[in-house]
């Protein structure tokens, strides 16, 4: 599982390296995302704009990293691709996450 | 119109066979050239069936099965019969799968249980059936319809 990060300003930008965030994937990806964001800023933006699928193991595994940022720190997720961003709207998780198309979109609302 | 002659994808039961088998299924489809949203509710749903039944069906450390998906073309859709020989589904039937209840505190937002709810949502007609030592699912998925 190859994620990216980077840090601006408070904000820690994680971007998966995949196509897939699937039931192969999901452990992997859980732990990738506990060891990018321990220790990081109060908010998490997962850029998920190179992710063309994602199924309910992968969504899942999305939900439970943000569970790992526990109350006090925040996850919002940007730049989804159309199937992924259905995946979110049919379980109204979209309801859960900020959502932002892009993830400069996500930096500037998130940094006000 | 473009009508698809029936065909079958069969796999052995693993997580990354599962991948392969969409890939080799959604090719199949080419011809039919489905829209992003179409191919995605085919994509969706094949997923989750799948990895129901290769987290299910056939359960590690049981060995691995086969798994066949056939897919007949009619005027109102694709209408798919996916099979196993692994054990069969629990209550006789298909989950209604229902949406998970999302006004709950952070650490109790679910984190599993969408499969379902997303096959019974995309698909039409679901149907599960035990014929002997098979699991039979039939759905129908509608996309690619001739009026």
């Amino acid at each position: 599982m190859q994620l990216s990060t980077k840090t601006e300003e408070q904000l820690r930008i994680v971007s998966v390296q995949e196509s897939r965030i699937d039931a192969a994937v999901a452990i992997e990806f859980k732990d990738a995302m506990r060891a990018e964001t321990d220790g990081a800023s109060d908010t998490v933006v997962l850029d998920l704009s190179e992710v063309q699928f994602i199924d309910s193991s992968g969504l899942g595994a999305i939900v439970a990293a943000m569970k790992h940022l526990g109350a006090e720190r925040r996850m919002a997720l940007a730049g989804l691709t159309p199937t992924v961003e259905r995946v979110f709207k049919l379980t109204r998780m979209d309801t859960v996450f900020s959502v932002f198309s892009t993830v400069d979109g996500a930096l500037s609302a998130l940094r006000n | 119109m473009v009508m698809l002659s029936p065909f079958e994808v069969s796999v052995n039961s693993s997580e990354l066979a599962v991948r392969e088998a969409l890939q080799d299924f959604l090719q199949a489809l080419d011809p039919l050239k489905l829209d992003i949203e179409e191919s995605g509710t085919v994509e969706l749903v094949l997923a989750e069936v799948l990895n129901n039944i290769v987290e299910h069906a056939y359960p590690s450390p049981a060995p691995s099965g086969s798994i066949g998906i056939r897919c007949v073309h009619h005027n109102d859709g694709l209408h798919l019969t996916i099979t196993d020989h692994g054990q069969a589904m629990p209550d006789g039937t298909a989950p209604l799968g229902r949406q998970a209840a999302l006004n709950v505190d952070l650490m109790d937002l679910p984190e599993g249980g969408f499969g379902w709810f997303l096959i019974q949502d995309l698909a039409r007609d679901v149907t599960y059936t035990r014929v002997g030592e098979e699991n039979q699912l039939t759905m129908r998925l509608a996309v690619a319809m001739h009026a």
